[in-house]
């Protein structure tokens, strides 16, 4: 195990390199950050040299990247464009998504092992037929238009039929807010419910699916029909033998797919116009503010790949040809 | 050799009344590779030529006999071929700017603009029209770019295996380290300032978007390698090229059709996301997703706006996906028969 | 004969195990599967009944139905009693008295019947505990005990092992142990040595045969080895198309057999009573599609007798004469069947002769090898593998067509025969 744990931090840690050497030649191609200061005929040049010295502009790529990682180990991600350092904005922004993307993906996760396993035990019947529908429907619903729907078509009626806003639609909290913790929950949870439904509908379903299918493997398979052939229990066979294997293969299949929740938080936060890290990093890309591009993609990667690496040992300890392997 | 035989000969000797029942069945139908999974029998019977169109046929049918599937396949062919000569003769172009634009309680779809106007007078028939048919012509641009790269990585990887494997999934992985989206907003933005064209969103989005299908493809190939007609193929002295193009390709096309299905699907998504944030297609192109983003702000006043563009990118998915399934259980129809 | 011989408190002749009038479909979208068409047995207590047959005849789904473990898609009719106790149409929470305790089974493929996510240690206590109520201690220790007795060296340490840590003939004697955990009257052993190496099948026989002497069990043994039938076997019912189509004993069997089916499998077995110089005689033609109900013997299209009686109607199982009423066949023919014997079928051909005549002579011990019975028959098993290759034609392509594995040649001799006969 402990061997088989070192391989996979190694990998880990490789990967996360050389995705932040990519990430970085990728974006330091991808314009001028200072195109607009070096346009405009008023600036002086002095300015122009400073700025460009701030940004490390004048040196190479490589020496750049270099400077940039060993400073981003420390925590320090530079200046953004208007000169503030990035860390800071960096993890308040990070800490608001975090809170959305951990509920939903928790949620999401036992929503669509529940289904998944409940079609299968019921494959063929109503309830497999339902929710094959509404996997496939939420499915082929890109998350924006699913936020609008919500936000548009069924928040937004419907606090104006109570007649004061139950379900928030804009921004994870309200500004004036007062009282402790307790009192202002149903604020942050009235903001919350949008975004996360959001998230979690658009994210459960394939995993819905693999898990059913899984689920049915398991169910043919040679070792619970043995389970059977002794004489256990139903439920004893289906919790112990059919689910406990059943759950192997969707860690690997969440651990990757946990870069797409990513990718979804960007959009929900754009639609409920949430001040996460997405928006953030939106909002960078579109100013070509490097620093602050870098090193959103720097810290999402590295969540990514802190979240497979969990997913291996989590393997590692469901899976004992794994553990011994 | 002989051993090996020994043990096909014996995963084909049923355990179990399904696996029985399969027998019978295959013994009908002939057998055909199965997809997505690791243990099938199809190189038990793996011959070209013949067999193979035989083989082909026999998918066919299966996919015709579903009804679901048929109905989506139509009405994405409707979709797409509709939408470009919608382009064609509707008497509005998109680009047209009509005397009608979107006031309160004005606007909607009528006779003169099904599906109504937007703020500044377009016809939203015809942006809806040439939306989706820019959004087709780019998901079947990435299915077919994604697909080439996947499969000629996963190929590599999987057969060769070694330093190919790791250096080709490494790369794979730290591909996938990053969000797909978070990738395709930088090369977006950067395409976007030189060329908003959907041709060059497809490329960037084909380029980035194989990942999938080359895990699936080297699964594949990793134990299609081992069956005995490879080494029976590489005893004759078959060439690597020979041997990948002639004798794994084919058996592990069902797959790889399935997962470019799916790949459309996507495409779809990713290109009206990217749209939708204004770093995908851009003006004078209009795509669905940008669409949805110009009427956002006026949604709940002039409804029309969100909801055809909307539908339309749901249906194309939604008939994508069913295509997908259908041909998946075309390709494979022990996997999603009825059992236990 | 058979060495083990149970005494039965009440009945000593009641039988355990009765199926009457077994008959199983599965609905399929290309048409209902009669995978299993009117199958009557009885298991007396410390018999040993082989069932025979090529794959999709029907043997594994009438043993999975006995234990209630087909699938939901599959419907079952007839009758299943364990000491006349009905067993088919109860729910899976009535089986459960019944199944590890009175009836266990040893399935096929050791590699995948274990749990490979719980130690062998856990997945024994697990069946004793189902049934016996002991400590998890004792169970373990219970557990060691049958890992010794099933031939596991040092099964203190192998407890804790998990199942990819053992070798398929290892992990088979591990599913023995699980099926005699709770000293099970009645065993169904459903192809247990198929999926095994050759040299380990004999041990994991004469491991079937020490957990039959433990437990005085009966034991209905599938599979579609004649040697291993000859081996163990006190009667024998051979299959064809989900329905028996002779039943004896196995002298009845092997002697005088006289259904043409049940002439072909053996005539399509390697011997070694005789100087090789014997050529193989291989069935033509492949089992029927079991789509749909047949007219007429579903055999006809493969036999040599068939005539126009066997196209229209089906024979019934009778009496092959009235000396012998405890052997029967389903034959229009069978007096003529039984005369002329394997000479029935045609030989192979000079070459694949030779090839087989190769192997005859350095083969290792097979399967039969220590088993009584086996100077008759020898475990049909290499002779294929070198008769496949030889079949296989030379040159691209004809490699690919080759290794088909149809299923059971074993039973069906070469290949299924369709390649070896013009």
């Amino acid at each position: 195990m402990l061997s088989y744990l070192l391989r996979r931090l190694l990998a880990s840690v490789i990967i996360l390199i050389l995705s932040s050497i990519l990430v970085f030649t990728m974006v330091a191609y991808s314009g001028d950050p200072l195109a607009s200061l070096r346009l405009n005929p008023r600036t002086p040049a002095a300015v122009y040299a400073l700025r460009r010295d701030e940004l490390h502009l004048n040196y190479p790529l490589p020496q750049r990247y270099w400077i940039w990682v060993t400073h981003a180990i420390h925590g320090d991600f530079g200046l953004t464009i208007g000169n503030q350092p990035v860390a800071p904005q960096l993890w308040s922004h990070l800490l608001v998504t975090c809170e959305m993307v951990i509920i939903a993906t928790i949620i999401a996760i036992f929503v669509a092992i529940a289904v998944g396993v409940f079609s299968a035990i019921r494959q063929g019947r109503a309830f497999d037929s339902a929710a094959a529908f509404t996997n496939y429907l939420f499915i082929s619903v890109p998350v924006f238009v699913l936020g609008l729907l919500l936000k548009e078509f069924a928040a937004i009626p419907m606090n104006n039929a109570i007649g004061h806003t139950v379900i928030y639609t804009i921004g994870q909290q309200s500004s004036n807010l007062n009282g402790n913790f307790l009192q202002r929950l149903p604020n942050y949870a009235g903001h919350t419910i949008l975004p996360v439904l959001a998230l979690i509908l658009v994210t459960y379903p394939s995993w819905a699916i693999y898990q059913r299918s899984s689920m049915l493997e398991a169910l043919d398979s040679d070792y619970v029909r043995l389970a059977r052939a002794k004489g256990l229990s139903p439920t004893r066979v289906l919790i112990r033998h059919t689910l406990r294997n059943a759950l192997i293969p969707i860690t690997t299949v969440i651990a990757l797919d946990f870069a797409g929740v990513l990718g979804g938080a960007i959009l929900v936060e754009q639609v409920f116009s949430w001040q996460g890290i997405g928006q953030w990093f939106l909002q960078g890309i579109l100013v070509l503010d490097f620093n602050v591009v870098q090193a959103y993609l720097l810290v999402t990667a590295f969540f990514v790949v802190a979240f497979n690496f969990i997913a291996d040992v989590l393997y590692g300890v469901l899976d004992p040809r794994i553990r011994y392997g | 050799m002989a051993r090996r035989w020994k043990k096909a000969a014996v995963g084909n000797e049923s355990s179990n009344p399904t696996a029985a029942g399969r027998d019978f069945k295959r013994r009908r139908l002939g057998r055909l590779p199965r997809a997505g999974s690791e243990t099938r029998h199809i190189g038990d019977e793996h011959g070209l030529s013949g067999d193979v169109r035989k083989q082909w046929q026999i998918v066919l049918g299966r996919f015709v006999r579903q009804p679901r599937a048929m109905v989506s396949l139509g009405l994405f062919a409707l979709l797409g071929i509709g939408s470009t000569l919608a382009g064609l003769f509707w008497h509005y172009s998109y680009l047209d700017l009509t005397n009608q634009i979107a006031t309160f309680g004005h606007g909607g779809p009528s006779f003169q603009h099904p599906f109504g106007v937007d703020t500044i007078g377009h016809d939203l028939f015809a942006q809806v029209m040439e939306g989706t048919k820019e959004d087709v012509q780019t998901a079947l641009l990435v299915a077919a770019i994604s697909s080439l790269i996947g499969t000629t990585i996963g190929a590599l990887a999987g057969y060769f295996r070694s330093w190919v494997d790791t250096i080709l999934m490494r790369f794979t992985d730290f591909i996938l380290a990053v969000p797909l989206l978070a990738i395709l907003a930088v090369l977006g933005n950067l395409a976007a300032r030189q060329s908003g064209s959907w041709f060059w969103v497809a490329i960037i989005i084909g380029v980035l978007a194989w990942t999938y299908v080359a895990r699936l493809v080297r699964a594949d190939f990793l134990s299609l390698r081992e069956r005995d007609f490879v080494e029976a193929a590489r005893a004759i002295g078959a060439s690597n090229r020979r041997i990948i193009i002639r004798h794994l390709l084919p058996n592990a096309l069902g797959p790889i059709i399935v997962n470019a299905t799916l790949t459309v699907a996507n495409a779809i998504i990713l290109e009206s996301t990217l749209s939708y944030l204004g770093l995908g297609i851009q003006p004078p192109e209009v795509s669905l997703g940008s669409l949805i983003a110009a009427g956002e702000g006026d949604t709940t006043t002039f409804w029309w706006l969100f909801v055809f563009p909307a539908a339309f990118i749901v249906v194309m998915i939604l008939c994508v996906n069913f295509i997908g399934d259908g041909l998946r259980e075309a390709f494979d129809p022990r996997k999603t028969r009825v059992r236990v | 004969m058979n060495p083990i011989h149970a005494q039965n408190a009440r009945d000593p002749y009641a039988p355990l195990l009765a199926i009457d009038g077994l008959e199983v479909e599965f609905r399929t979208a290309e048409g209902t599967v009669n995978a299993v068409r009117g199958v009557d047995l009885e298991l007396r207590p410390g018999e040993v009944l082989g069932i025979v047959g090529e794959s999709g005849s029907g043997k594994s789904v009438t043993a999975m139905a006995a234990m209630g473990l087909l699938p939901r898609s599959a419907s079952v009719r007839g009758s299943v009693r364990f000491r006349g106790e009905e067993l088919l149409h109860l729910r899976e929470r009535q089986l459960m008295p019944f199944r590890g305790k009175a009836i266990s089974m040893i399935f096929q493929d050791p590699m995948t019947s274990l749990n490979p996510v719980y130690s062998v240690g856990w997945q024994i206590v697990e069946a004793i505990r189902a049934h016996q109520d002991v400590s998890k201690e004792e169970a373990l220790q219970i557990s060691i005990e049958l890992l010794r007795k099933v031939g596991i060296p040092n099964p203190e340490d192998r407890v804790a092992n998990y199942p990819h840590e053992f070798s398929g003939g290892m992990r088979q004697r591990v599913v023995i142990a699980i099926a005699i955990a709770n000293n099970p009257e009645v065993i169904l052993a459903d192809e247990p040595t198929t999926a095994l190496d050759v040299t380990v099948q004999a041990q994991v026989l004469d491991t079937l045969r020490t957990a039959l002497e433990m437990t005085h069990a009966a034991l209905l043994l599938i599979t579609h080895d004649l040697g291993v039938i000859a081996g163990i076997a006190d009667r024998v019912l051979v299959m064809y198309a989900g329905r028996p189509v002779e039943i004896g004993t196995v002298d009845e069997i092997f002697y005088n057999p006289s259904m043409p089916y049940t002439l072909g499998l053996l005539g399509s077995l390697p011997r070694v009573d005789t100087d090789g110089s014997e050529k193989l005689r291989p069935i033509p033609g492949s089992p029927p599609s079991m789509i749909g109900k047949p007219t007429g013997c579903p055999f006809a299209p493969r036999c040599p007798l068939a005539a126009d009686v066997c196209q229209e109607r089906e024979p019934e199982l009778a009496p092959v004469n009235a000396q012998t009423p405890s052997h029967l066949a389903a034959c229009h023919f069978t007096k003529q069947a039984h005369d002329r014997g394997i000479s029935l079928f045609i030989a192979t051909s000079v070459d694949l002769d030779s090839a087989s005549e190769n192997l005859a002579t350095t083969a290792p011990g097979s399967a039969s090898s220590k088993a009584p019975g086996s100077e008759e028959l020898r475990a049909p098993g290499p002779g294929n593998y070198v008769l496949a290759e030889g079949l296989s034609p030379a040159g691209p392509g004809g490699y690919e067509t080759a290794p088909d594995g149809h299923e059971g040649s074993g039973a069906t001799g070469p290949a299924d025969g369709e390649e070896t006969t013009p």
